[in-house]
């Protein structure tokens, strides 16, 4: 544990005095900040807590990201290797990814929240125990799944090929940068089965309906049996020297951390009613535009 | 005497079809400075990564203070201190967090900014990693093998790829180590390393161990010959002067001959003779004792950077 701290602390340091994490850890989802809230929220205060749950699940989301190309890089330059023959094993290196990922993200998350409510007017904080809880664990899984992807790729190009491919998904399709009853009927449905619509679709219920984390439950066990499986197989599957490539069979191994989501996939397309919860809350601030201006979006149903 | 504290009997290591360690066996008693000398390829760093628990061997027995380097848990790593081949730390890393992080891992640790001082960085505790020269990254990856007191220190070719001055900086330091009594085990292949820093050496080629004992009772094998160089005004061949009276072998490198004679005397009256009819003359000959460099030439025909 103490080593876990040690290497969580040097991690911090590294990562602040790296430019690019600092763009894409803050300024690029104050990017999205801005351009979201003041184009779809500026004249209905009642759409901010809506934008800001979509805002709040792009910053935690982009936690795979970083981390999956810090940790490649790593054992790309033979860094790992000089950790190897000192007493630290796979855990204590993978929770320090997860914490000093955990620890950097929190500010984001409250400047966003702190300029949500003093430029754009929200108002209240929507549940924000609840908040905290999801974006708490939803950093943690989408960390884990960095450190799965990590695990699983042999490069840093692989790594970068795979992380562009699952963000887009992440970013298009959950809900996240286009609202999930927007989309085609039969892309609403694909989307129950990617991790970031439950990170979105939560994030909204406990922003705009201001639910318990009772009411989210699914969400919250996909996350934390997703996140648990993805560490746990990111330590079996840890490789410290560049040279040790990965087998097809750990790529099978590693797939399983999406199983949780495919099973509430399935689950949610029999009998959930994510959908239309979603569908709900989207109209409810479609309801609360001004009369004067059109409401933006057309959700099909 | 007491246990050796470094074991290796029999150790075996295959890479597919390649079989890079094929029965490797050597002890290190504890105070040594062992050497393991050899050409790139002849299997030093596979042992000495076998040995460091970086790799598991395929066969053999293997034992490091009495503990099997592959054994779980951290109690075999708090024992040893390791400079790989190629240290690598995060760019951003300044030299006394690096030094501090790594002391921290250990149970028992030294003062890193007494190490700091003692390899000549305390200047440098503040400087981020990439800025260090070759020699300073070298000199950090050493302090850091010593964070923890390590009773058995494996030093992985040290002053590879770095320039004379900057190797010389690197042997006094383990000069300095020799003298504190520190058990260590020094891959290299350049001989004048060997034959300066160790107590004892074994020669490894094509995954075996061919020779081992002291660098002078290794040099004591070719003390049947006395080694010849020079330099001629024109090109001769090697076979020629193999037919020379004495001379039990002969290559030539960079222009200079090298030949290998049993009966001195003899060998230069008659390469005086054999010049002087094919019209020949000598620039330079000298006369030097037996190194390790003769002994590999010896035992495998071959020179070490061969």
């Amino acid at each position: 544990m103490r080593n876990a701290w040690t290497l969580t602390k040097v991690r911090m340091r590294l990562a602040l005095r790296n430019r690019a994490f600092i763009f894409f850890s803050l300024v690029f989802p104050l990017i999205f900040l801005f351009l979201f809230l003041g184009l779809f929220a500026r004249s209905n205060v009642a759409a901010v807590p809506y934008m800001l749950a979509s805002v709040l699940a792009i910053t935690v989301m982009g936690s795979f990201w970083g981390l999956s190309i810090q940790l490649v890089t790593f054992r790309e330059q033979g860094i790992l290797r000089r950790f190897r023959v000192a007493p630290v094993g796979p855990g204590a290196m993978l929770a320090s990814s997860i914490l000093s990922n955990y620890i950097l993200t929190l500010p984001t998350v409250a400047i966003e929240f702190a300029l949500a409510r003093r430029i754009f007017h929200m108002q209240g904080w929507g549940n924000l125990g609840g908040v905290f809880f999801l974006i708490t664990l939803g950093i943690v899984t989408f960390a884990a799944l960095g450190l799965i992807i990590a695990s699983v790729t042999n490069s840093t190009q692989e790594t970068q090929v795979i992380n562009q491919i699952l963000w887009s998904a992440f970013l298009f399709l959950s809900g996240a940068t286009l609202p999930l009853p927007m989309l085609p009927i039969w892309l609403q449905r694909f989307a129950l089965f990617l991790p970031a619509t439950y990170l979105v679709t939560g994030l909204e219920r406990v922003m705009v309906a201001r639910v318990g984390i009772r009411q989210i439950e699914p969400e919250i066990v996909a996350l934390a049996v997703s996140a648990a499986m993805a560490f746990f197989l990111s330590q079996q599957l840890f490789r410290w020297e560049p040279e040790a490539k990965v087998g097809p069979r750990a790529k099978v191994l590693a797939a399983a951390t999406i199983v949780p989501f495919l099973l509430l996939g399935l689950w949610e397309t029999a009998h959930g009613n994510l959908r239309s919860t979603a569908r709900t809350d989207f109209l409810s601030i479609e309801r609360s535009a001004p009369a004067d201006r059109p409401a933006p979006l057309n959700a099909p149903r | 005497m007491s246990a050796p504290i470094i074991e290796v009997h029999n150790l075996t290591k295959n890479y597919g079809a390649v079989k890079a360690l094929r029965g490797v066996s050597f002890e290190v008693q504890e105070g040594e400075v062992f050497g393991l000398l050899g050409p790139n390829g002849a299997g030093k760093t596979s042992t000495v990564e076998i040995l460091e628990g970086l790799r598991p061997p395929d066969g053999g027995i293997v034992s490091v203070c009495g503990l099997d380097p592959q054994s779980p848990g951290s109690a075999f790593k708090q024992e040893i201190g390791a400079v790989l081949q190629s240290t690598a730390l995060p760019d951003k890393l300044r030299v006394g967090e690096a030094i501090s992080m790594f002391a921290s891992f250990y149970k028992r640790r030294r003062d890193p900014a007494a190490l700091l001082k003692r390899f000549g960085l305390e200047e440098k505790r503040n400087t981020f990693y990439s800025y260090l020269s070759g020699g300073q990254k070298q000199r950090l990856a050493l302090a850091m093998s010593l964070v923890n007191e390590p009773r058995v220190l494996f030093l992985d070719e040290p002053t590879a790829g770095l320039d004379p001055q900057v190797r010389r900086e690197i042997y006094t330091i383990i000069e300095e180590l020799k003298k504190e009594r520190k058990t260590i085990l020094l891959t290299t292949h350049y001989i004048e390393e060997a034959e300066k820093l160790c107590d004892r050496v074994a020669i490894i080629d094509q995954g075996r161990v061919i020779a081992q004992g002291t660098p002078r009772e290794l040099k004591q094998r070719s003390a049947g010959t006395t080694r010849i160089e020079l330099r001629l005004a024109r090109p001769e061949s090697d076979a020629a002067l193999k037919q020379l009276e004495g001379v039990a072998d002969c290559h030539a490198s960079d222009g200079v001959y090298v030949v290998h004679s049993t009966r001195v005397p003899q060998t230069i009256v008659s390469l005086v003779k054999y010049l002087e009819a094919n019209g020949n003359e000598l620039s330079s000959l000298d006369i030097a004792a037996p190194s390790l460099e003769d002994v590999f030439l010896e035992l495998t025909g071959r020179r070490l950077r061969d």
